[in-house]
């Protein structure tokens, strides 16, 4: 928490949450994704959002940098109000990092121009600036020998980790993942983990939506569990995930680490959701 | 049919055919008939009067080098020239099409079921006649060239622009996410992340749509063109009513195909490539 990222970032929110959702509404049509979520996110904190598939964790987190326009309520990032119509959202977005669950690395570009593209056209960077930001956190996340690979030749571990590059070269205050090792085979998962768990130890502020529990059990100052459009609880991770309060925590984590004992109409649930995430 | 039948009773009743016995009448049948076909048509032929008409070596003789220098390279240039404007006009009327201002989506659709429903040749009328009369003074920058590239790039453009839209909608919407989320602009994104990616994806149909304006730039004939302005087909016809022969329509035929035949092959390997890039 006392690294120079949170240091500059304190100058502009002295006091207030990095990320404050306020009343949060969103609807696709008839379906109600969010029905009313307020929550705060502090500097230098990482933050894990869980729930089961279509509890809307990764809309919620899409309302933050605005990717998801909100049916009703209010979104500050370090104290600007990204739903404001009259703010420029491309200046808000340079400050928050997004990593997906599909990395959506640029497949045309190499490693190194998918870090200093964004940086030449967005930040206005002269080449060797950018070259050096990319240079550099490619270092960070251990592929500085794939730069002039193209992402199709990276496996999904390594192409996750590009994309956190990518992300940290704009030098963002907020870095919110989105499921970002679903899409990865389990052998892969760790080095990606291993990435982001460096980054929360170095005090970035960060929105993790996961299944992972063991690295929400081990990083996350908070864990946040929602179910159904709203936040059902939230709190220290071994407070949430050890002992939930909630029925329905309690539910849902017992399916989630044991899922050979969960009741049939359940397993059916899960595999629905196993095929939804394969066509995205 | 039970599965519980005895080996005997599921031996056909008839003496029916084996599968090796059929596969050997059907190919025999269709052999016969393309055996037929040819002979017919070797035998009904006038082999001296086609000979005479389609293969006088002295004419051509007469066509060289003209029909290259000038012919063939005219061909080319109008094409090129067509398909250069049409390409740059497709890509304005597909980003129309994409538009989130509703008249621009609606001109750039009236636009497409227009061009793509006229035949060329009345838009070539069109520009070589209507455009001067409608317009009195007003000349098209280029004469023929200009006039040529317009009319082949007027029709080009409705087909190339579906082919660009749809080249851009198969450019994941992921794409477009991580760029917004890095901070670009959805005019930057556009340029920088996702048309290159589409023009990727279209290489081959906009190949393809090339072949298609060689031979479509044969409808200058209707122009009314100079000699120098000549290309293939007019060249080849010119020739022929003034020999009262066709061998130089034949040849101007062989001068096509000696153009569309690599490029359609192009194309293929084109599609291949990209089959196995989307792996």
């Amino acid at each position: 928490m006392s690294t120079s990222t949170a240091t500059d970032t304190a100058a502009s929110t002295p006091e207030g949450p990095e990320i404050e959702v306020r009343g949060l509404y969103k609807s696709f049509g008839d379906n109600e994704v969010l029905r009313g979520i307020d929550l705060e996110v502090r500097q230098g904190e990482v933050v894990c959002v869980i729930g089961p598939s279509g509890s809307g964790k990764s809309t919620l987190l899409r309302c933050v940098n605005l990717l998801e326009e909100p049916t009703k309520g209010q979104v500050f990032v370090g104290g600007t109000e990204v739903t404001d119509p009259d703010v420029d959202i491309d200046a808000v977005r340079r400050r928050i990092g997004m990593v997906f669950q599909q990395f959506n690395l640029f497949p045309h570009l190499t490693v190194t121009e998918n870090l200093t593209l964004p940086q030449r056209r967005v930040l206005r960077r002269d080449k060797a600036e950018a070259a050096r930001v990319a240079a550099e956190n490619l270092e960070r996340v251990g592929l500085s020998e794939k730069a002039t690979a193209y992402p199709s030749s990276l496996s999904g571990g390594q192409q996750q980790r590009v994309a956190i590059a990518r992300a940290l070269a704009m030098g963002p205050e907020v870095m919110l993942f989105d499921e970002p090792t679903s899409a990865l085979d389990p052998e892969l998962v760790g080095d990606v983990l291993a990435v982001m768990r460096v980054l929360a130890n170095e005090g970035m502020t960060m929105m993790v939506v996961t299944h992972e529990m063991s690295f929400a059990r081990e990083v996350a100052d908070r864990v946040v569990f929602m179910d159904g459009g709203v936040i059902v609880e939230q709190g220290a991770p071994a407070q949430v995930i050890g002992d939930p309060r909630h029925e329905r925590t309690r539910h849902f984590l017992s399916r989630l680490l044991d899922p050979a004992r969960a009741e049939v109409p359940e397993e059916t649930e899960e595999t629905s959701d196993q095929v939804g995430k394969a066509d995205q | 049919m039970s599965t519980t039948k005895t080996r005997a009773q599921l031996q056909p009743r008839k003496a029916g055919l084996t599968r090796r016995q059929k596969r050997a009448v059907s190919q025999g049948l269709q052999y016969a008939v393309f055996v037929a076909a040819v002979v017919a048509l070797a035998v009904s032929a006038d082999w001296g009067s086609l000979r005479n008409q389609f293969a006088q070596s002295d004419l051509v003789g007469q066509m060289f080098p003209d029909i290259i220098t000038l012919a063939l390279k005219n061909t080319v240039l109008y094409t090129v020239s067509g398909f250069v404007f049409g390409l740059v006009l497709g890509m304005v009327v597909a980003l129309m099409r994409l538009s989130s201002v509703g008249p621009y989506r609606w001109v750039a659709g009236i636009y497409i079921e227009i061009f793509r429903g006229l035949p060329a040749l009345l838009i070539f009328i069109f520009v070589g006649v209507a455009v001067p009369l409608a317009f009195p003074g007003t000349e098209i920058p280029g004469g023929t060239y200009g006039k040529v590239a317009l009319g082949l790039g007027l029709v080009a453009a409705a087909y190339m622009a579906e082919t660009i839209r749809a080249g851009i909608q198969a450019v994941p919407k992921g794409q477009m996410e991580a760029a917004r989320s890095l901070g670009f602009s959805h005019a930057r994104a556009m340029v920088s992340i996702v048309i290159p990616q589409a023009f990727r994806i279209v290489i081959p149909p906009l190949t393809n749509e090339l072949v298609l304006l060689f031979k479509d730039s044969s409808l200058v004939l209707f122009l009314g063109v100079t000699l120098e302005e000549r290309e293939l087909a007019k060249f080849g016809r010119d020739l022929a009513s003034q020999t009262a022969n066709s061998t130089p329509i034949l040849v101007a035929g062989l001068c096509y195909l000696l153009v569309t035949v690599p490029l359609g092959f192009v194309v293929r390997r084109l599609e291949a490539k990209a089959g196995e890039a989307t792996k």
